[in-house]
């Protein structure tokens, strides 16, 4: 069970502004049904350019409701201006804190909030759009998202930026990426890096390189393929030769290049050893009891 | 405020008659059953009669039950034991519908070189026994598959399954966790191999599971140290957890009757009612083969968290397969292997019936359900009215 403060059960229980402003001024629609939050706030100004009334409607859990209901409440009588600089920070702040693994609702209240302000700004035709490139295809998150939240929160690993963004918590296939983006800029503050194997450097006798690919593959590679519907096997190390298989969907996929020269290699080449290249096994992958769909 | 208890697929509550017979297991009878004077040996008898009650309850000889500590415990020990004892055979057949003590036990042998096949299944949760046959081969060490699925209450044909698996020379087990005491079971009759068991369940106290070994099946020991259960599994022995199960499964046998007539009619009725009640809902699972006390309804456009927050305001206790009750980002694997769109899949909850609960109970939450349903969709952005 989580643990909410009474402030946040008192904006669940009894949500203040609920519904959509009247003709609004701006429009603020973030999230979605597959993510399993989604949050549409409508504001309108009074004469002098101050929010007068602002409304939302919240799909999500009770934390996702309490959150949106603070927030019409946090930004009445502000400016546009002065709404513009609200955190999620200062969203939880006001709430007196959230569950570490509910921060994306803050999130999500601030991201709505822009959208509103953007498409006021722009005359009413402006929607929310993604800014940067998607890092996390799972829950569409941007790096300019990832990188906006560490900023703000001064988030050193990435198991805080998906409690902050969702992103990493579907396949976890991009956490390596994320942990880049947390390096680039955190630098000096990233002590430890929690999802990643130790690189090895100096020498390895054969059984500690092999014990390291077959490490490699089990919490770096397999994951991502997992989540595509795939899976690979480590078959044999000769030299810096590494043979893996393929099974599932990858065997099938088009892409078996690609995905062995950008993924696995590069994967077993920072992890384990620069020298180390890799190789599908053909035999292997066309048995038919390893080559299942 | 009253509890009302609709979440015993999670945990039940412990049978009086089961508390009255473990209390002077405590500060009176305390004794080890492997020591050699009479104050501790007394004890090793009412641990026979224990496992005599089980064994009774499966309709197995009491020879072929393995105490355990949980429910994870015997799944991992018939897993790991099982494939530990065929060291020639690589691959695993299980389903995507497995309850985590399972799954993630079988997920983890690929890392140790094995090939995992997952089972798919239908819209109501059914697998396709045509899927499970293709994948059988003499590289099966072991396929693994529940009686009962813990969200949606949906019964798999279990006795088929184990004489297919058994025509093809492989090792079956069941998780059984949900099935036992709710339906009856009767072993000899069938091919099942490994069976798992937890006591809390059904009205024993937390802390002590079963592992059914049928005679003959290979099994390698999971937990070393000790020579109790017969080796099987070392460690002193849970005495008040062991002796409570037994009288537990006692009553389970008792009202096994009342569990498919009574439970099932109070379940019926609820569900038939929230249905009615409350627009855009679904069952979830399998309506032809489900557990008597089980039922997952799915309220559309709104998130389950909220549901369960609201109902927990009113005594009312149930759970959800929406991605915010669990921790992780992403609603029930049960209900995704499923195809349950997102609309409904973040909006599950599950009620699961026992015994104790009343007419009474069905009614009030009949009366409390259908306003927070409605409360959510005025404020959910998916609803337009």
């Amino acid at each position: 069970m989580w643990e909410y403060t009474d402030k946040l059960k008192d904006h669940f229980f009894n949500p203040r502004n609920v519904g959509e402003v009247e003709e609004p001024d701006g429009i603020g629609e973030v999230g979605s049904l597959a993510c399993g939050d989604a949050l549409k706030l409508t504001f309108k100004l009074d004469k002098n350019g101050k929010i007068a009334d602002a409304k939302f409607k919240t799909f999500g859990c009770a934390s996702a409701i309490g959150t949106s209901s603070v927030l019409t409440e946090m930004i009445k009588g502000l400016t546009l201006d002065e709404a513009a600089k609200v955190t999620n920070k200062d969203i939880a702040d006001y709430l007196g804190g959230l569950p570490e693994q509910k921060m994306h609702c803050s999130v999500m209240g601030r991201e709505a909030l822009e959208a509103a302000i953007e498409n006021y700004r722009s005359g009413g035709k402006k929607k929310h759009e993604l800014e940067g490139t998607i890092v996390c295809t799972c829950f569409g998150v941007t790096d300019k998202e990832i990188e906006r939240v560490i900023i703000e929160n001064d988030l050193t690993t990435v198991e805080e930026v998906t409690n902050y963004c969702k992103a990493g918590g579907g396949c976890g296939g991009c956490q390596g990426e994320i942990e880049k983006i947390i390096e680039k800029i955190q630098g000096d503050k990233v002590k430890e890096v929690p999802v990643s194997a130790p690189r090895h450097t100096g020498r390895m006798t054969n059984i500690q390189k092999i014990q390291l690919i077959q490490q490699t593959i089990n919490e770096q590679i397999r994951p991502a393929l997992r989540a595509h519907g795939g899976n690979i096997e480590l078959i044999d190390v000769e030299g810096n030769k590494v043979l893996v298989a393929f099974r599932g969907m990858c065997a099938q996929c088009r892409l078996t290049e690609f995905t062995m020269k950008d993924v696995v290699e590069v994967k077993l080449k920072e992890f384990v050893s620069k020298d180390l290249f890799v190789e599908e096994d053909k035999e292997s992958a066309q048995e038919p009891h390893n080559h299942r769909e | 405020m009253k509890t009302v208890y609709f979440d015993n697929n999670a945990t039940t509550k412990v049978a009086e008659e089961v508390l009255e017979e473990i209390r002077p297991l405590f500060c009176d009878l305390y004794g080890n059953p492997s020591s050699m004077h009479t104050f501790g040996g007394q004890i090793g008898r009412r641990i026979r009669q224990a496992r005599e009650q089980v064994a009774s309850l499966l309709g197995c000889d009491p020879s072929e039950i393995v105490f355990t500590g949980c429910g994870t415990e015997s799944d991992n020990t018939a897993i790991k034991g099982a494939l530990a004892a065929a060291p020639n055979k690589r691959t695993v057949i299980t389903t995507r519908v497995e309850h985590p003590a399972v799954l993630t036990v079988c997920r983890d042998l690929e890392n140790h070189g094995y090939t995992v096949i997952e089972l798919s299944v239908d819209k109501q949760g059914r697998l396709d026994m045509a899927e499970l046959e293709e994948n059988l081969d003499d590289d099966t060490a072991l396929v693994t598959i529940m009686y009962a699925n813990n969200e949606t209450g949906t019964v798999f044909p279990v006795e088929e399954i184990a004489e297919l698996v058994k025509s093809k020379g492989a090792v079956f087990h069941t998780d059984a966790v949900q099935a036992v005491g709710k339906i009856p079971l009767n072993l000899p009759k069938n091919n099942i191999d490994l069976l798992s068991l937890s006591g809390h369940k059904l009205h024993a106290p937390k802390g002590v599971g079963v592992l059914y070994v049928r005679k003959g099946t290979r099994l390698s020991s999971f937990m070393l140290g000790g020579h109790q259960e017969a080796g099987r599994r070392a460690g002193t022995e849970n005495v008040p957890g062991i002796v409570g199960l037994g009288k537990a499964c006692e009553l389970a046998a008792e009202n096994l009757e009342t569990e498919n007539s009574k439970v099932k009619a109070l379940r019926d009725m609820l569900e038939k009612q929230i249905l009615e009640k409350c627009p855009d809902c679904r069952v979830n699972g399998d309506p032809e083969n489900r557990l008597p006390n089980t039922t997952n309804i799915s309220f559309e456009y709104i998130e389950g968290e909220a549901i369960l927050l609201m109902l927990d305001k009113y005594g009312i206790c149930a759970s959800s397969g929406s991605a915010c009750t669990s921790g992780s980002l992403e609603p029930s694997h049960v209900l995704r292997a499923m195809g349950v769109p997102f609309t409904a899949a973040h909006g599950s909850i599950r009620f699961s019936l026992s015994r104790y609960n009343t007419e009474e109970e069905v009614d009030y939450t009949i009366e409390k359900l259908p306003p927070i349903i409605n409360q959510l969709r005025e404020l959910s952005p998916f609803v337009t009215k």
